[in-house]
This record gives structure tokens, C-alpha cells and sequence, in this order.
């Protein structure tokens, strides 16, 4: 495990924990860098959920740092309640089960 | 550093005895692959879980060589009952 450095580990956990359900991406929802934060942007949209996103391509620091933090190489990452759910394949599979849904239904406004 | 599926594959295989292993290499660079993989060693493990088990085999290369991997990580059991792709 990387050692992190104290401010950035505070910063990581801040920026988790700023919305209950928060999307670390590349891009912003209304204009995603990847197909895999696209693809994760649309199914959040499609279950009227509404969720925070912080564009890891604007801040090298906090992107090298939640790898080591999540211990999960790949964006995006969705973290619901300060947790890591996973990535675009998770994202997909849950939600194809309908297990999404279930997990975000009280967030949904 | 391109990797090459063959590469790929046989770290998956060496690392999971016994799974079965199909590897893909999404835009022809070396560096954008997807991969399933079927084995009982993910059996009783979440998906956060079975992702990092192949994460961490693949480690170093995790974080240079390759710039995606889209996975399908199941139980020869699960998929018995038909891959729902």
C-alpha cells in the first residue's frame, strides 16, 4: 500500500464523500473523455439519480492518489456512500441485473 | 510498452490455474484489451473483489502498458446458465 501523503488523503476522502453518490471521470457528465465514463454517465442518468463528478484529467494529484487509496487502477471510478462500488464493467453488470437501481434508489430525488 | 495478448493471456492463465481465458485486443495498439475470464476462483466473491484479484496479478502493467481493460470475471457455475451477452 502507497503511502499517501496526510493533505492529499484528506483531500481524496473530501472530495468521496462531497456528494453521496460521486462519479470520478474523465470529462464532465456533459462532455465525458472516454467511452467507459460515458457509458457510466448515461446509466446514472437513466436512473434519475442525481450524482457529483470530479474530472481526474484536471488533477493529476488526486487521480494517481485515489488509485492508491481505492486500490483500483482504472477510471471511472462511482463511490456511493464513502465506497467504492467499481468501474465501467460493475456499473454495467449491476445495472443490467437491476441490482443499481436497487442500490442507488435513495439517492433518486 | 505494447502488451502482447499473447502476454496477457498466459499472466492471466499462470495466475488463474484452470480458468478459461479469452482475450481481445480492442483497437490493435497493445493497450486498450478486454478479457474474460471464467474460473471457481472467484466463486463466493464480490465483483469489487474478483477485479482486483485480476488487477493485482496484472500489477505494474496495470499501470503502464495498459490504458483499459473491460472485464468479464465469472464462475464456471454462473455461466451455465447462459452468458447473458
Amino acid at each position: 500500500m502507497t503511502d499517501l501523503n496526510p493533505e492529499l488523503k484528506t483531500r481524496i476522502e473530501q472530495t468521496i464523500s462531497k456528494e453521496p453518490v460521486m462519479l470520478f471521470m474523465k470529462g464532465n457528465p456533459s462532455m465525458p473523455q472516454c467511452g467507459f465514463s460515458a457509458e457510466v454517465v448515461s446509466v446514472l442518468k437513466e436512473l434519475g439519480v442525481p450524482f457529483g463528478s470530479h474530472n481526474i484529467l484536471s488533477d493529476p494529484d488526486l487521480r494517481e492518489g485515489l488509485k492508491a487509496y481505492a486500490n483500483w487502477p482504472t477510471f471511472p471510478q462511482l463511490w456511493v456512500s464513502g465506497e467504492l462500488v467499481g468501474g465501467c464493467d460493475i456499473v454495467r453488470d449491476m445495472h443490467a441485473k437491476g441490482e443499481l437501481g436497487l442500490l442507488l434508489a435513495p439517492f433518486k430525488k | 510498452m505494447p502488451l502482447s495478448l499473447q502476454e496477457l493471456a498466459d499472466q492471466l492463465r499462470t495466475a488463474f490455474v484452470g480458468a478459461e481465458v479469452r482475450v481481445e485486443d480492442l483497437t490493435g495498439g497493445g493497450d486498450h484489451f478486454a478479457a474474460t475470464i471464467i474460473s471457481t476462483a472467484f466463486a463466493g466473491k464480490l465483483p469489487i473483489a474478483r477485479h482486483r484479484m485480476v488487477y493485482a496479478v496484472l500489477g505494474d502493467a496495470m499501470k503502464s502498458d495498459i490504458h483499459a481493460l473491460a472485464l468479464t470475471i465469472r464462475t464456471p457455475d454462473e455461466t451455465a446458465g447462459g452468458d447473458p451477452k
